[in-house]
């Protein structure tokens, strides 16, 4: 996201006006972009009640980035060790098993009931999960998160 | 157009397999040459890893895209959510070179090579620009006189400058899709809006979450259907699972949620156990014998 677009902002409000999770929640989207060019603002919570639906992006009549833009501003609150517990734990479940949501026995039993073997997934696969751990040692996932 | 390698994702193998199912019926009922693509991991999830590290996001992404590569095959998605990744990852890395040859030289690590030779399908979108609904019409034994509610679901959509299908404000051919098996679709309050799932709004926020599901049932539920019809299992887990919480909290809604994927292959007289739709946490005994009562007809 460049600065440059994010400068564009008139401060409009169409992007909070737009937004469903702001209807209910502190998340104020037009002030997240505003703040955002003059302060780091990785303390805030608010980054996270957004589902990343895009209705903001589609609407802004500056044609900014908005979601895009959130999106970069998560990044770099991670990066400065802003993650949520349950983030964490997600994050964990993808460098274990290769699926941010894994099989468990309950669903093992289910599959079998219905006549499904093992899902044709990393699951299923050891080396390719192997795969998927040195990759994501690679790119240093795994020491970003721990 | 390439055969297909169907794309599992997450949620679906691992917590709705009744959907893999019913994908697996339709796809052969069909005609259209698939295989699974095997040896894939989860996308990765939008919402979480997206937002997290762009590069591993990237990585991941390219690792599935590639196993197709190496089939030769586009990846055809049954989830918003994959579709999404996958998509958007293929966009990206066809044209940042930049970003291709940093997200290879960590592939080639596992002897992998993005090159950017296939393209990423939704079940809707797929159906929609290669069948068409009224072809797809031709082809239902027993029509379903269904009231439905369709959710597209924000990821088939938008951003609408990469998905192509159109303005997101009111989108029809996910409707023409459902119309197609004799069902209808019910116009309702806040048809586009979200489901309160995605951007990790659901495993962090789950109470935040369900407020925004609960405005779609509201709506839902003024407009008098008999199921809600989505396309992804992220939404479906969240409209499912979610009434299950909101139940415990006094609030009754009790509307059963069904995949594209189990419509259409009770369209084509598949039962309801065979579709899966008993593996829902929200079960409708009223539901069950009206499709029962339809499939009856359709066979007399
Ligand atoms: S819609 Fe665009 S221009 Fe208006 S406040 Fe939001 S970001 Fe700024
Ligand atoms: S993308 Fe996020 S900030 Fe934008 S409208 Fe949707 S929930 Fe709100």
């Amino acid at each position: 996201m460049k600065n440059s677009e994010i400068l564009t902002c008139f401060q409009c409000g169409t992007c909070t006006g737009s937004c469903p999770s702001g209807k209910y929640t502190s998340l104020n989207v037009r002030r997240i972009i505003k703040d955002s060019i003059k302060k780091d603002i990785s303390e805030q919570l608010d980054l996270w009640m957004c589902t990343t639906c895009y209705n903001c992006q589609e609407r802004c009549p500056r044609g900014i980035k908005v979601t895009d833009a959130i999106l970069s501003l998560r990044e770099k609150a991670v990066k400065n060790g802003k993650i949520l517990p349950a983030h964490r734990a997600v994050c964990k479940f993808l460098i274990e098993m290769g699926h941010a949501v894994p099989i468990d026995d309950i669903h093992i039993a289910i599959r079998e009931k219905i006549g499904l073997a093992q899902p044709e997934t990393v699951t299923k696969y050891p080396r390719a999960l192997k795969d998927v751990k040195t990759l994501l040692a690679s790119t240093g996932f795994d020491e970003l998160i721990k | 157009m390439k055969d297909l390698s169907l794309f599992l994702g997450c949620v679906i193998p691992n917590r709705y397999p009744g959907i893999e199912k019913a994908t697996r019926l339709v796809l052969d009922r069909l005609g259209i040459k698939w295989s699974e693509l095997k040896e894939a991991s989860c996308c990765p999830a939008p919402g979480i890893f997206r937002s997290f590290d762009k590069v591993t996001w990237l990585a991941i992404a390219a690792r599935n895209i590639v196993l197709a590569e190496e089939n030769n095959t586009d990846i055809l998605t049954i989830c918003n959510g994959c579709f999404s990744s996958l998509m958007d990852a293929n966009n990206m890395l066809k044209n940042d070179e930049a970003l291709r040859n940093e997200v290879n030289m960590h592939l080639n690590k596992i002897d992998k090579d993005y090159k950017g030779t296939i393209e990423i399908r939704h079940i809707i979108e797929f159906l929609h620009n290669e069948i068409g609904a009224k072809n797809l019409n031709k082809l239902i034994e027993r029509p379903l006189e269904l009231r439905v509610a369709v959710h597209y679901g924000c990821h088939l959509l938008k951003p609408t400058k990469d998905r192509l299908l159109g303005g997101w404000e009111c989108p029809v051919f996910f409707d023409e899709l459902v119309e197609a098996t004799g069902a209808k679709s019910i116009p309702y309050e806040g048809k586009t809006s979200c489901c309160g799932a995605g951007g990790g709004v659901r495993s962090s926020m789950l109470e935040t979450s369900f407020k925004m599901t609960e405005y779609k049932l509201l709506g839902i539920k003024k407009a008098g259907v008999d199921c809600i019809v989505e396309a992804c299992p992220f939404c479906h887990l969240q409209y499912d699972g979610g009434q299950v919480e909101l139940e415990k909290a006094g609030k009754q809604y009790n509307i059963p949620v069904v995949h594209y994927s189990q419509l259409l292959g009770l369209a084509f007289g598949f039962t309801p156990v065979e579709v899966g739709l008993h593996l829902n946490a929200i079960r409708s005994p009223d539901f069950e014998a009206m499709i029962a009562q339809i499939q009856k007809k359709g066979m007399s």
